[in-house]
């Protein structure tokens, strides 16, 4: 059992009213000398959204930059592929909008699980990154005017979303990308692409660097700075099948976890509802249709269970549109958990569609039928040509067929208003830490965040760490640093060592299947103690059966994935605990003990109105459950209702 | 279905390589390109090969880290398509089909399928003073709605954006020429009024970081145009012809 104990997490949340705390905060911190900048070097770990903006953002003050990324260039991490938008309180489109409304809307779609301080500075933020991704160049969608367009998205009444055809996750990262390759130029920046992170290097309990594999000679190497800033994405490739990248992977969080610092509410897992579903057992990944087709899309499955005729044979009245039966205010714009779970309810009760009835339909035909062909094409043409590609049906003819899968992570490292975990000098961006989406994060958010993170927040709170950090030197023939470096090593060596019978990927398949079960869109007590009684299981036979071929010194593919892999053995173990201690529902977390009467999330805000901190406990003992009240001074805490 | 691959095998980049033969079977027309090579190179693992090296990760089209010629064919048989949405119902059972890496001098190979294409990100960053890039920083930029943008320059800027920076048109081009990747840059940055200020250094210094990694010179083939997977127009390459001419008058 995991008991709770009472350690004192401060958030560190400023005083005053909200709206004015940032403002107040960004005074009051200290600040770094220009000339005394370029004597801190900081390190940033991935090149996505947050770790691009804020390796530029901190080279333009004047730190020394080390940037790393596994991928061969900067530019390709995963951030690239977000679809949809990015939200904004700009109210260009007069409808309303706020930053208190985006602020709102955050709250409640994240189900009251979220620090109210953290996301209101995200709202009023918002509004500086269209200005600067516009200033960079960004071709985002514009009106005739020549003004930009704005579309909807879940979970919000506004039109707030601003976006780049289906490629803004592409056209932002960039964006971030160019003004790091600038910094990179001007020799602000050290950049190391196909290099992995593979420990953090903590020295009297403060982060000082990293320890990273070359991943074409396989030298492990050792990187020395006065903060270390982890911006790494999430872990939903712990399910084997998701929507994320085939590299993303959890390492270099669950490395500085188990030198310290906290992971937060590993179960808050994001099932998102429009995905291409699954085809066989070959399947190595997941692909998204952009949220964003929800906005002319239709929802629907035939009435009767195992109906088997093809969809232009089903009549109106056989059809059952369920979210815009159940849902009138938000229709087919329900936030994602809600979106998914309904999908889940219809399939289970035989009504899905598609080969093995894991389907449900998304219809274009009522609005291309109201708009017109050509204005369905520039909205939507590369994804219905993608979605075309890989299915070879033609979404202009047929109605989509959509499911859902694991696509993000709202839970992560812990960190405080400043963005640090628990370890001082170590600071946690974007997907990589669990601040601000609370337990359901919503459409065109996570392009918002990773940016926010990463332009605005962090170049001013690492400043105010550093400016009153003490920093000893630190050397690289020192202990603490050598220790790492050879257990690194010595894993490695481990891992090339076993030789057995199994590849990687059979135990990835096999842990990933195990979690989508027990631990995905509806858990339960009796299947998350099952899955808790499995996991190390195979994690056994893994380091004793796992087959790495070739060795470390060469590119070598296996190897890499081995590593990442009996990382996501261990975190598996971590994200069921926490389903299981969270006897609550809420959000993306949904307990099949604790629903409403018409089969909502029910929260139990007397005993889960916190963030839950897990603390590393060592090898043998169970982690240590901490709790960060959450309080709620504005947005009250209600029975979320669509409507 | 059950195929022959050809696969070009290159232990590091000092080995000098060779094609070699694989029977795979069990292979789905549902599948992927990348994941019939993940299958092969499960059986591989089984009998104790070494697995065959190659670069990929989003699997979506977007990330531009995938590529291989295939047939002789960078990215495949079907246009505007990535080798990661290349999927398996456009080939045969009993197929042969040849793997190949990126072939040009200035990406050079790493190992078997995967080859080094930073030349393309220094190309981007050049020296930090005008390059694939405005040069503004963080903060103090005017109000997103401050410059109207006619909606045609828009959604043509965004066209040549749309590059992935996967390298293709240098492995279609008989010259192994960056044309294509380069004038994307430029063609986007300079079809927008932020990317006025730097328009005539950039695109200067942008193709004479070109020329020093080692790319050839285009002759217009159009073979790079054929064989992106995004579709971008050679009317680029024309565009930056024009830049270029009216950059060295204005620079000398």
């Amino acid at each position: 059992m995991a008991t709770d104990s009472q350690v004192k997490l401060d958030p560190k949340i400023p005083s005053g009213p909200i709206e004015q705390r940032w403002d107040k905060h960004q005074f009051e911190m200290k600040l770094v000398n220009p000339a005394n900048k370029r004597k801190f070097t900081i390190i940033v770990v991935g090149t996505g959204l947050g770790g691009a903006a804020a390796a530029a953002s901190l080279a333009e003050l004047g730190y020394n930059v080390k940037s790393f990324c596994y991928q061969d260039s900067p530019r390709r991490a995963h951030s690239i592929a977000a679809q949809g938008g990015i939200n904004a309180a700009k109210n260009y489109p007069n409808d309303g909008d706020s930053i208190y409304r985006l602020f709102y809307d955050t709250v409640k779609g994240g189900d009251f699980r979220a620090r109210e301080s953290n996301v209101y500075r995200l709202a009023q933020v918002s509004v500086n990154i269209i200005d600067q991704c516009v200033a960079q160049g960004v071709p985002f969608a514009r009106e005739y005017g020549g003004l930009l367009d704005n579309r909807s998205f879940g979970g919000a009444q506004v039109s707030r979303t601003f976006y780049a055809r289906g490629q803004t996750g592409q056209q932002l990262l960039l964006g971030a990308y160019q003004a790091l390759s600038r910094q990179i130029g001007l020799g602000n920046v050290e950049m190391h692409s196909r290099t992995e992170m593979l420990d953090l290097i903590v020295v009297d309990g403060i982060a000082r660097g990293i320890v990273t594999r070359d991943m074409i000679t396989g030298k492990v190497e050792s990187y020395l700075a006065d903060a270390v800033v982890l911006a790494t994405g999430g872990y939903g490739n712990v399910f084997y099948l998701s929507t994320n990248a085939k590299g993303c992977n959890v390492t270099a969080s669950w490395r500085a976890y188990k030198r310290g610092a906290f992971f937060a509410n590993p179960c808050y897992t994001q099932i998102h509802p429009t995905c291409i579903p699954v085809s066989g057992d070959h399947q190595s990944k997941l692909t998204l249709m952009s949220e964003s087709l929800r906005n002319d899309g239709r929802i629907w499955v035939p009435k009767k269970a195992g109906d088997q005729r093809s969809p232009d044979q089903i009549p109106e009245s056989e059809r059952e549109y369920y979210l815009e039966e159940k849902y009138p205010s938000f229709g087919n714009l329900v936030p994602r958990d809600v979106a998914s779970r309904n999908a889940k309810l219809v399939c289970d009760a035989g009504r899905g569609v598609g080969q093995g009835g894991f389907g449900v339909y998304l219809d274009f035909s009522d609005s291309i039928k109201r708009l017109g062909k050509n204005v369905i094409q520039e909205r939507y043409g590369n994804l219905f040509d993608m979605y075309q590609r890989i299915t070879a049906e033609n979404p202009y003819e047929v109605p989509m067929r959509i499911y859902p899968a694991i696509h993000y992570t709202m839970g992560g490292l812990w960190v405080d208003y400043n963005l640090m975990s628990t370890i001082p000098g170590l600071f946690v961006l974007g997907e990589a830490n669990f601040s601000d989406h609370g337990a359901n994060r919503l459409g065109a958010s996570a392009l918002m965040q990773g940016l926010a993170d990463g332009y605005f927040v962090l170049p001013y709170t690492i400043g105010n760490y550093l400016a009153q950090a003490k920093l000893p030197k630190v050397e690289v023939g020192q202990a603490a640093v050598r220790e790492a470096e050879v257990e690194v090593t010595d894993r490695n060596k481990r891992l090339l060592g076993i030789n057995g019978k199994r590849t990687v990927d059979s135990f990835h398949r096999e842990v990933g299947k195990l979690l989508w079960d027990k631990c995905g869109m509806a858990r339960n007590d009796k299947g998350l103690k099952e899955a808790l009684k499995l996991i190390p299981e195979i994690r056994a036979e893994f380091w004793k059966n796992v087959r790495v071929l070739g060795a470390n010194e060469e590119v070598n593919q296996a190897l890499e994935k081995a590593g990442r892999v009996a990382d996501f053995l261990e975190l598996a173990e971590l994200l069921c605990l926490d389903a299981l201690k969270r006897t609550e529902s809420c959000g993306g977390h949904f307990r099949e003990e604790s629903q409403t009467p018409d089969g909502e999330a029910l929260r139990d805000d007397d005993n889960f109105a916190h963030a839950a901190a897990w603390e590393y406990a060592g090898p043998k003992n169970q982690p240590i459950r901490n709790q960060e009240p959450l309080v709620f001074e504005y947005v009250h805490p209600s029975q979320r209702s669509y409507k | 279905m059950n195929l022959t691959l050809r696969v070009w095998r290159q232990k590091n980049a000092k080995d000098r390589g060779r094609i070699v033969e694989y029977k795979v079977h069990d292979v789905s027309p549902d599948m992927s390109f990348l994941e019939m090579l993940d299958v092969t190179n499960e059986q591989l693992i089984e009998k104790g090969e070494e697995p065959i090296a190659f670069d990929h990760d989003c699997r979506e089209g977007i990330c531009g880290m995938c590529g291989l010629v295939i047939n002789g064919i960078p990215h495949g048989p079907e246009s505007a398509t990535t080798t990661c949405q290349l999927h398996m119902r456009n080939f045969s059972n009993g197929d042969t089909i040849t793997i190949e890496p990126w072939r040009a001098r200035a990406f050079p190979i790493i190992r078997d399928l995967i080859v080094d294409r930073t030349a393309f990100d220094r190309i981007i960053r050049v020296d930090g003073k005008a390059g694939g890039f405005v040069s503004i920083s963080t903060g103090g930029v005017p109000d997103a709605n401050a410059i109207p943008i006619p909606k045609d320059d828009a959604d043509l800027a965004m066209d040549a954006a749309a590059c992935v920076g996967c390298g293709a048109c240098v492995a279609a081009c008989p010259n192994a020429s960056a044309m294509l990747f380069v004038a994307a840059k430029v063609g986007h940055l300079g079809l927008l009024p932020q990317g006025q200020t730097e328009r005539h250094n950039r695109v200067l210094r942008m193709v004479s970081q070109m020329d020093k990694e080692g790319f050839g010179g285009c002759t217009n083939m159009g073979e790079c145009a054929a064989a992106c997977p995004k579709e971008i127009s050679l009317d680029f390459i024309a565009r930056m012809n024009c830049d270029m001419i009216k950059a060295s008058f204005v620079k000398g």
